[in-house]
């Protein structure tokens, strides 16, 4: 008996809050609609208008601002081109096992609600840029990593085999042992560049240096998110002898960046953002001998700025190197203060186009 | 009797009400405690959800769940847990991708190929862990849930290049060969964007679903083994026979899943093809209390509730409630069906009891007349 009245007054108390819940909605919607969201209804009209403009759309990649690493160096480009321009700009973030019409519905609503340039974060979504592309004419888009021919699109691609080559003059100064090691997340072309780069620079460097190449995943992309796996290829590398790890894997990399660390008189080197300057690897930082940057945020701000301020939209596929400033090798710690001479040596060949970097491993 | 079906209906629809509401109050109260309006949230939710471009998006993001749903209903109809529908379904639609891809004769023939191919591997998947049950006494969920890990393996070793994966050198992805143009299905075009020609055949799976589970032996037998094990087999029906043969089942509509993808959307298998969809349809089958309409309302649901976090993403909040009203609903479901049973066991017996002691009372009149 006592049970029935308890499931009674359940049923009772949460139809009462769904008649009450039901009552607020319809009545007060009206109301929040155009005080609570008075904000967006405003923007969104002036929109309508087509005179003013709103801001930048971002779409992220799985993991969006916050993963430390290259959607986090995306929203930096972001957030310096609002603070200077005052900016209202929109961001939205993919989700796991998403399918190619989500991304496609993505960029579209960003575009359809009057963001431009829509940027697009990370090589999955270059067929939904083609796509949204062909559908809104009149916006430009943006996409890191990988390449769309369409005249409203800036694709901007970054020379990292550039700065991967000078992490590997690095390593080959620095090893001890005479072994150095690169892992990368997934087999794929992207990291391929990294790869090549590096063994390139190992190569030129020092040809007495062992490599070892090691790879996460063959196709899946969970390499990019799998640290534990990461930090098991390291340590076997650790145990072979190899005193220098370069890992080019996204998340992962904080899975051998600790096992590194775990080991004195071992590198580890980072890539995408400069790693030793992350708070969330601080306890790590002095074995962070350097990182390979990219710096989307450079590349997100040029595009924002040549939409909003020169009204003149970077389009086509613009490559981001060493000569330019689109990648670099981080100098944070000071740890490569005795070899810089050489690593500027070395990267003076290559913007001179004295030294070819090949970007396929 | 009549209205005591009713009653049961009623205590039927209870639980999922009840979980639902439970969801929404524990997502007002995690909206109000980061400091957000939840009724606004609602709102946008619902606003943006019912939109025309939604209610394609919906549907089309329904189908995969619900046939998903189907095939975990039918483990659980016999009390067998099959968590491996998401291994099954992928490594079903890369077969019939990579199938599909290699083929180039009319549609007419290639599509039924295709989608044979897809519901052949998905069993065969799910028979492995059916046989090691059966003949080792392996727990099906283990088995099925390293399944799923093992045919994820499957699938990056045969996708490569030179063995059934093609590289796109430059979107950096793997994909199977892209079946032909001629062997695309037929879409439901729209106002937006068209609706997947493959819900019709999620619509027939429900139906041939609720036909042979109610309507037939077959359907009796396992719904028997799923009640009482050791009463089945008292009475004739083989519990082996019948694990392996739901398995099958099961696996085969678990092939099912990824059809709506391949032969209406992507056309080819990638690293990308949306995964997870298995442990969706665990959640679906479990609102629906595995019954071919419930779960269709519970795809629904799910599709909507992910459709609606674009909205709410728009509007400022975080999309991730919308994972606390899935994670909330799941929970408030397994209580809300517990305390509904529950309930419905006491007024059962309560009934008997006010009967018994009726028939009691008339046999004394009987007795003293």
């Amino acid at each position: 008996m006592r049970r029935v009245s308890k499931i009674a007054a359940a049923g009772v108390v949460s139809a009462a809050l769904a008649l009450t819940a039901t009552a607020c909605g319809s009545s007060t919607t009206s109301d929040s609609g155009s005080t609570g969201g008075s904000g967006s209804a405003s923007s969104s009209s002036s929109a309508g208008g087509g005179g003013k403009s709103k801001g930048v759309g971002m779409a992220y990649d799985v993991g969006g601002r916050g993963d430390h690493s290259f959607n986090d160096s995306a929203a930096r480009g972001l957030d310096k081109a609002d603070g200077e321009l005052k900016l209202d700009s929109k961001e939205l973030t993919a989700s796991n096992g998403e399918t190619e019409s989500d991304r496609v519905q993505r960029l579209e609503s960003l575009a359809a609600a009057g963001y431009n340039p829509v940027i697009a974060v990370g090589y999955t979504y270059g067929p939904s840029v083609t796509t949204a592309a062909k559908k809104y004419p009149n916006v430009t888009f943006g996409l890191v990593d990988s390449v769309v021919d369409a005249p409203n699109v800036d694709s901007m691609v970054f020379a990292t085999e550039q700065s991967s080559y000078l992490a590997g003059v690095a390593a080959a100064l620095k090893t001890k042992s005479g072994k150095v090691g690169f892992i990368g997340g997934v087999q794929n072309t992207l990291i391929g560049t990294f790869d090549a780069g590096f063994a390139q620079g190992v190569k030129d460097t020092k040809s007495s240096v062992q490599l070892t190449r090691e790879y996460l995943y063959k196709t899946d992309p969970r390499g990019f998110n799998d640290a534990t796996s990461a930090a098991a290829k390291a340590q076997g590398m650790l145990d072979k002898g190899v005193d220098v790890i370069y890992t080019a894997a996204g998340l992962s990399g904080d899975g051998s960046i600790q096992k590194v660390a775990g080991k004195s008189g071992a590198w580890a080197i980072g890539v995408d953002s400069d790693q030793f300057q992350d708070p969330a690897l601080a306890k790590y930082k002095n074995s962070l001998l350097t990182s390979a940057i990219k710096n989307v945020d450079v590349a997100v701000y040029d595009l924002i700025n040549s939409v909003k301020k020169d009204n003149k939209p970077k389009v086509g596929t613009n490559s981001y190197d060493l000569a330019n400033g689109g990648v670099s090798l981080a100098t944070s710690g000071g740890f490569l203060a005795d070899v810089q001479a050489q690593i500027d040596a070395a990267k003076q060949k290559i913007v001179s186009g004295q030294i070819k970097v090949s970007s396929t491993p | 009797m009549k209205k005591f079906d009713k009653d049961r209906v009623l205590l039927g629809l209870a639980a999922p009400v009840l979980s639902v509401l439970g969801a929404l109050i524990v997502t007002g109260l995690v909206l109000l405690a980061s400091g957000k309006e939840p009724f606004h949230a609602f709102h946008v939710m619902l606003t943006y959800g019912s939109k025309s471009d939604s209610q394609v998006y919906i549907l089309n993001k329904a189908t995969p769940y619900y046939l998903s749903g189907l095939a975990v209903a039918i483990g659980f109809r016999m009390n067998l847990f099959n968590i491996g529908v998401d291994g099954q379904y992928r490594l079903a639609a890369f077969f019939a991708a990579a199938v599909g891809g290699s083929m180039s004769i009319p549609g007419i023939i290639q599509i039924p190929i295709i989608i044979l191919t897809a519901m052949v591997v998905g069993a065969a998947w799910a028979a492995i862990a059916g046989v090691l049950k059966v003949t080792r006494g392996v727990s099906e969920v283990i088995s099925t849930i390293m399944l799923n890990s093992i045919a994820g393996i499957v699938i990056g070793y045969f996708l490569q290049d030179g063995r059934l994966g093609v590289t796109d050198k430059l979107a950096n992805t793997i994909t199977t060969k892209p079946i032909p143009s001629g062997s695309h299905l037929f879409n439901f075009t729209t106002q937006t964007d068209p609706v997947v020609g493959f819900i019709v055949f999620a619509g027939l799976a429900g139906v041939v679903y609720w036909f042979v589970l109610s309507r037939t032996r077959f359907g009796f037998d396992l719904r028997s083994v799923g009640r009482s094990e050791s009463a089945a087999q008292a009475s004739g029906v083989s519990v082996k026979k019948m694990v392996i043969v739901s398995m099958l089942i099961s696996g085969a509509m678990a092939g099912l899943v990824g059809m709506s993808t391949l032969l209406n959307q992507s056309y080819q298998f990638s690293t990308d093809f949306p995964a997870g969809i298995g442990f969706t349809g665990i959640a679906v089958a479990l609102l629906g209390r595995n019954n071919p309409i419930g779960i269709a309302v519970g795809a629904l649901l799910w599709a909507f509730l992910e459709r609606a976090s674009n909205g709410l993403e728009f509007e400022g909040y975080d999309k991730e409630i919308v994972g606390v009203i899935q994670g909330a609903i799941v929970l408030a479901v397994v209580i809300a069906y517990e305390l509904v049973r529950r309930y419905g066991l006491a007024r059962q017996q309560r009934q008997v009891g006010a009967e018994l002691a009726a028939a009691g009372s008339d046999d004394k009149q009987e007795v003293t007349a």
